[in-house]
Parts: C-alpha cells; sequence; structure tokens
C-alpha cells in the first residue's frame, strides 16, 4: 500500500487509457505525457500499461507501507524520500514508513511517479485512468488514500539515472489539418502557423484553451456534432481555440480546424497556464 | 479520417465499415452527419482510404436489427411547456413520442448517452433557453431532431417528457464480456408508457 499524505493541486492515477469506447461516448483518458509515463514505468521494471500517479505542478506527498522502488518524470520536481534527496529519471528505493515528497515542478505541468508493480486499483473498462469528464475510473487522489500496489514487473529496475527531455515553454508544435479548416478565412488559416498563441489559466486534462489572435470564422451557421480526437483544435464562437486533452468530450458541434500530429501530443500536456505556443503544419 | 455521409446515411455506412472487419481500424465514432474512422498507425492510411473510397452503404438487414423497449413514465417537468410550444395536448406529445420507431444515430455527451433519431417533427423544439443545471438520472427527453435518456444526473438542455428506471451504462457488464452501453449506435429503440 501508498497512503497518500496531500495530494497537492490535482494528482490522478493514469495509464494508457481506455481506446476503442468513444462510440459510447467514454473518452480514451490515460496519462496526458504518455512518453513521461511510459519512462517512469519502464525506470522500474513495470510491465507496460502500469498504472502510475499523475502531478499536476509537483506538491503531493505518500508515504510507503512497503519496501518499494518508484521513478518520478515528466516535469522536474525535486524528491525527497525521508532524508534523501533525488532527481527526476531514476528508480529509487523506499524503505516500508518512508515518506516520499514531490516538490513544486518550476516548469512544465505534469509529473509521473510510477511505483514498482503498478498501482492496483481496479480497473473500469480496462482501464484504471481517472476520466475527468465522466467520471469514470478512481476519484482524484485526497488525504487519506490507501493505494494498493501490484506486481506487474517485468526485469528489474534501471540501473542509471536517463536524462529527461527538458520542458521546452516556448515549444513549436506540429499539426496536421483538421476536417473544418475551411471553417476559418484565408488570414485566420496563416495566423495559426505563424503567430504566438498564449496559454490561458483554463487548463485541465479535457483541453486547453488559447489566447491571443482570434481565428476568424469564414462561414456561419451550426456544425452538426461530430467526433473529435485528442489534440484536435476546436473552434468555439468566440474565436479562441481550444486544443483537446486526454479527456477530450467524445463529440463536439464546433468546427475541428487542425489536430496537433500525435507525436507533440505530450508538449501540449506540459503547456501550463501564460507560457506560448506556435504551430506549424507537420511534413 | 472523417468520412462526410450525410445524416441519413451514417447507420448504413456504420454497419458497412464494421461488415469490412479492417484490422487496421482502432475505433469508429458516428456522429450526426460524419463517420470517424481512427487507425492503430497513420501508416495505415492509404490502405484503408483505398478500401473505403468505393464503399456502399448497407442496411442492417431486417431480421438482424436489435430492438429494444424502453418502459417510460410520462412524468417530466416538460411536458406542459413542449404542448405549450407544439400546440399538441399532453397526451397527444406523449402518443407521439412512445408511438415512434427510434434509432441510435450516436453517443456522445457523456457515456452510454444515446442520440435517437425518428422523433416525430411535430415534436422538434430547440433547446431551453436556459440548461438546467441538475436533470435526473433516467430523464427522458427531446431537443432539435433527437430523443435521449439521461444515463447519469448532469447539466443538460434538453426538454423533459419522462423517466425511466433502465440503466444505460454500466462498467460492470463489461467485466462480464457485455457492453457496458444499453445503447449502441444502430441500435432501434421503442418506448412503451408505463
Amino acid at each position: 500500500m501508498i497512503e497518500v499524505l496531500d495530494s497537492g493541486v490535482l494528482a490522478t492515477v493514469q495509464d494508457e487509457g481506455r481506446i476503442g469506447f468513444s462510440a459510447w461516448a467514454v473518452s480514451p483518458s490515460g496519462a496526458a505525457d504518455g512518453p513521461a509515463y511510459r519512462l517512469a514505468n519502464r525506470l522500474v521494471g513495470n510491465v507496460p500499461g502500469c498504472a502510475a500517479v499523475e502531478v499536476v505542478l509537483g506538491s503531493i506527498r505518500l508515504r510507503a507501507h512497503v519496501d518499494t522502488v518508484i521513478a518520478v518524470s515528466g516535469a522536474p520536481a525535486p524528491i525527497t524520500v525521508g532524508e534523501r534527496s533525488f532527481a527526476t529519471g531514476q528508480a529509487i528505493p523506499v524503505a516500508g514508513g518512508e515518506v516520499i515528497t514531490v516538490g513544486w515542478a518550476p516548469a512544465g505541468l505534469r509529473t509521473y511517479l510510477a511505483v514498482r508493480g503498478g498501482i492496483a486499483v481496479p480497473p473500469v473498462l480496462g482501464s484504471r485512468s481517472t476520466d475527468t469528464i465522466s467520471g469514470l475510473g478512481p476519484d482524484a487522489l485526497a488525504a487519506g488514500d490507501l493505494l494498493p500496489i501490484g506486481n506487474d514487473v517485468q526485469g528489474l529496475p534501471a540501473p542509471d539515472q536517463v536524462p529527461l527531455h527538458p520542458i521546452d515553454v516556448a515549444p513549436v508544435i506540429d499539426l496536421v489539418p483538421g476536417p473544418r479548416l475551411d471553417w476559418i478565412d484565408e488570414n485566420s488559416k496563416s495566423v495559426l502557423v505563424s503567430r504566438s498563441f498564449s496559454v490561458s489559466d483554463k487548463v485541465d486534462r479535457i483541453g486547453v484553451r488559447l489566447s491571443g489572435p482570434r481565428l476568424v470564422r469564414s462561414r456561419t451557421g451550426e456544425l452538426p456534432s461530430e467526433a473529435i480526437i485528442r489534440g484536435a483544435i476546436q473552434l468555439p464562437p468566440d474565436g479562441e481555440p481550444i486544443v483537446f486533452g486526454p479527456d477530450h468530450p467524445t463529440t463536439g458541434g464546433y468546427p475541428v480546424v487542425a489536430v496537433v500530429a500525435e507525436r507533440h501530443a505530450h508538449l501540449v500536456a506540459q503547456l501550463r497556464p501564460g507560457y506560448t505556443v506556435r504551430f506549424r503544419w507537420s511534413r | 479520417m472523417l468520412l462526410e455521409v450525410g445524416s441519413h446515411l451514417v447507420a448504413d455506412y456504420l454497419h458497412a465499415i464494421e461488415q469490412l472487419d479492417l484490422p487496421e481500424v482502432a475505433d469508429v465514432v458516428p456522429a450526426a452527419e460524419t463517420i470517424l474512422v481512427r487507425l492503430h498507425r497513420a501508416s495505415a492510411m492509404g490502405s484503408v482510404e483505398f478500401r473505403l473510397q468505393d464503399l456502399e452503404p448497407s442496411a442492417v438487414p431486417a431480421g438482424e436489427q436489435r430492438t429494444i423497449t424502453v418502459a417510460a413514465r410520462y412524468d417530466g417537468d416538460d411536458l406542459d411547456v413542449v404542448a405549450a410550444e407544439t400546440g399538441l395536448t399532453v397526451d397527444e406529445v406523449i402518443a407521439l413520442h412512445c408511438g415512434a420507431r427510434y434509432r441510435v444515430q450516436f453517443c456522445g455527451f457523456s457515456p452510454g448517452y444515446g442520440y435517437l433519431t425518428g422523433l416525430d417533427p411535430l415534436l422538434q423544439l430547440p433547446r431551453r433557453p436556459s440548461p438546467r443545471t441538475r436533470v435526473p438520472r433516467g430523464a427522458i427527453a427531446i431537443a432539435g431532431p433527437y430523443t435521449a435518456i439521461y444515463p447519469t444526473a448532469s447539466p443538460g438542455g434538453w426538454h423533459l417528457l419522462g423517466s425511466t428506471d433502465v440503466t444505460l451504462f454500466d462498467p460492470a457488464r463489461y467485466d462480464l464480456g457485455q457492453s457496458p452501453s444499453l445503447l449502441e449506435p444502430g441500435l432501434q429503440v421503442r418506448f412503451v408508457q408505463s
């Protein structure tokens, strides 16, 4: 068991999510920064797909009730285990009874904490992910929670520290054209891939709302609901685009003008209010 | 890829795509007028596009149509409003709603929330001017060309006609090898007054 002493801003259990249920209006959910989540699992020697803890802005305190091994990746945050300090990107042995503290992350948004064996809360529709839009899966972590530890391991924890990708506070993100790119005018098409947008304070697992240059629709009228995917950039009537995250609604009635290339989805997951972002067409 | 097929052909194209049973396809998501086809790998796009470009819609054979019946209590808070706005009596509203045959066009909004087409044109109204902050679980409602049942209590802007005790979405059914959702695209639905 791992006991939650302080859950910080928002900490949820996440894995690879619920893929293939969109037709029933179930969002994919899952770790927002997939590469960081997978790295944490690899470092502790977990089977791929084990559930880990996704921590927003760092700041979480846990107590291990048994000897275990943890690893932290994603947005870099200082880690202490008992009296010892550690950096992200390595397997860290923890003795039963020790307190694990992941401090404030100075850059980026989401830090991942994997435990050897995986967080073994009961799966819902094959996944242990918390889906913040529908409430499927476990509740967000709260002080006093006791998280069971599984035994889905393959091999030993990593012997060495690995360097993490530094967080890019002004990333350039690749886009592919969306199905409704022709719903914005020609000037807006060029604004989308030439100007900077700033990340508003409306940032969560459902989506990231951008502010900055307005995108102007080239046509009026309503769009009948159509399917949404992660990374879809939707344009509501106010002209401020929303980039959808893992807990996106499965259908929506505003035009999707572009979609973040899958290989850059993790960059969106680390966008923090106030960061700037630029887009370019993927080639 | 997003296929634009038009509202009346979504179900038939959905059936045709399912019949193809393409291994490259990860997810198929119908909506009001379109169908999203998601692939496991982008590299398969060309070959799947090739298979889909000449695809003909194929109606589910009548003998294979699945129909469910939902026991409905017509006790909704908006019956009088709907009657007033449509110029019908409450009894006529109920008769039109439970006399029609519906089909699940797509799911959206929340897990297991089906958008059912087949609503009598006389009952097609815009949404309420301001949504309710809480619509109870099992509420039967209408808006635009659709009727729906709220799987869980949630905010909602549709007109409430009645209620049902049916469980719309239950993840535990998935663990038993069944569909967690009572409604799925293509299913036919009838309401029976209880």
